[in-house]
């Protein structure tokens, strides 16, 4: 007897409800095996004084955001085009846009 | 028949309803597995670089002062330490070396600093994953530079970091003090930025008003301004990502919207014969749900999985481009696995929900008219 459609389409649901669970395991199980390495880059962070990430290392205010100058990112001359595109993915700073209204 | 049973039953007529337009339908699951998957790998990858932000540069300094000479950093004179050692609240303050170096050879740029303590001495650097992958180097190698008077100077690597430190270390060259004020030029009473530690962190924001009032060519930056950047970082609503999100997501909309709602003459046809042989408008409505649940479910769940293999298992390789950019110097990191659930919940109320109630409506127009009128057309 071939089997119903219905019966496939409940496996294939199952089989993908399942493979959810199962990253949700995953994350949780790397979440917690990443510790160690996770307490190495903090101390990194502390030790060498470091206040960003490195995503984008293509200009001084991409590379530096908390450290961008409040003219960013015409820094480099006046008319100087934008970084394309991790100037678009990464927003001024708050704290540069609110600089002086504090 | 029983409740169970009837259901299994419509799900078999729907599922080769589905069938018999094979070809409409399996575009339709793949462009809105496609469009979940994209809106899921932004989400994953956002969320865990902002998790990971917020767990490392909670180490970050709690307050760095910088100078500003005409609109721009500049170099702080080491004689300001005092100053701002005065005020009370603040445990210490030391100068921080840092800056940039352009080596035309690799045409890439590197990050210079200096720790607080070095223990290789002068000659020698520790540089960082990204920079050995470019300059193809390796411990015991000699990296040229050039000073600030052009002149040429070998400094040798006497280790490099490790791989899990990139996102933090990957294009990072440190060296001792002497060597830095020797390739810029820096003099001995200047500093890049200073660093201050504040006993109490409640204090930051006052203290920080102190220091800009006692200096005022000095600008503080406060780690919590320094957290706040990283949780603008992606945000959804600025810049390219919504207009390239958007653009996309309105296509899709009208795209499903247009299958949805516009019941083919074939279609309609079909809801007439059902209800002429016999079905109830709710069990044309039960089939019209499995319609809209079968697509809608399969392509949330198989967008969500590969999403999330994309992003935490593969390395986010469909990223890789625009992150990438102008950069010479790319990290390459493996993220920690981040799930937020309240996100995915509104993923799937975003995607599913109004794809299923979209299929429902158009349906229960047509099976609530007379069947006669509905065939005829």
């Amino acid at each position: 007897m071939p089997l119903r459609k219905s019966t496939i389409f409940i496996t294939f649901t199952l089989l993908n409800l399942a493979a959810l669970l199962a990253i949700v395991a995953h994350a949780a199980l790397s979440s917690r095996g990443a510790a160690p390495v996770q307490a190495m880059r903090r101390g990194l962070v502390k030790h060498f004084s470091l206040t960003d990430l490195v995503l984008f290392t293509d200009a001084r205010y991409t590379r530096h955001p908390s450290m961008a100058d409040l003219n960013t990112p015409f820094q480099d001359y006046p008319m100087s085009f934008e970084h394309f595109p991790s100037g678009s993915l990464l927003p001024p700073p708050p704290h540069v846009r609110a600089y002086g209204r504090r | 028949m029983g409740g169970v049973e009837k259901q299994r039953s419509i799900i078999d007529f729907t599922l080769s309803s589905l069938l018999r337009r094979k070809g409409k339908n399996a575009a339709l699951l793949t462009v809105y597995a496609l469009v979940v998957f994209f809106l899921a790998s932004v989400m994953f990858f956002t969320q865990a670089i902002r998790k990971e932000a917020a767990a490392l540069l909670a180490s970050a300094p709690e307050l760095v002062v910088q100078r500003t000479v005409a609109g721009r950093h500049d170099l702080i004179p080491l004689g300001y330490i005092e100053k701002i050692r005065g005020i009370r609240g603040i445990s210490a303050v030391r100068g921080r070396l840092w800056g940039y170096y352009y080596d035309p050879l690799f045409l890439a740029n590197y990050t210079l600093v200096v720790p607080e303590a070095f223990p290789w001495g002068t000659g020698t650097i520790v540089i960082g994953q990204a920079v050995a992958r470019r300059t193809m180097t390796v411990e015991g190698s000699v990296m040229p530079f050039h000073t600030y008077s052009g002149k040429p100077v070998n400094l040798t690597v006497v280790n490099i970091m490790p791989a899990t430190t990139e996102l933090v270390a990957a294009d990072l060259i440190l060296l001792s003090a002497d060597d830095f004020r020797m390739l810029f030029g820096v003099p001995p009473g200047l500093a890049t930025d200073l660093v201050v530690e504040v006993a109490n962190p409640a204090e930051v924001p006052t203290i920080a008003r102190k220091i800009g009032a006692l200096l005022p060519d000095t600008r503080p930056i406060s780690r919590d301004e320094i957290l706040r950047t990283y949780e603008a970082v992606f945000d959804w609503r600025s810049g390219i990502l919504l207009t390239l999100l958007s653009g996309a997501l309105l296509a899709f909309v009208i795209f499903a919207w247009d299958k949805a709602t516009g019941l083919s003459a074939e279609e309609r046809k079909e809801i007439g014969i059902l209800k002429a042989v016999g079905w109830d408008t709710g069990d044309v409505l039960l089939m019209k749900f499995w319609e809209g649940t079968a697509i809608s479910l399969s392509a949330f769940l198989a967008g969500v999985i590969l999403a999330y293999l994309h992003v935490f298992i593969a390395a986010a390789p469909f990223f890789e481009p625009v992150i990438k950019g102008w950069s010479v110097l790319y990290p390459q990191f493996r993220l920690t696995p981040a799930l937020d659930f309240s996100s995915l919940a509104v993923l799937f109320f975003l995607t599913v929900v109004p794809y299923t109630v979209a299929t429902i409506v158009p349906a229960w127009r047509a099976a609530t008219v007379d069947p006669d009128a509905v065939m005829r057309g």
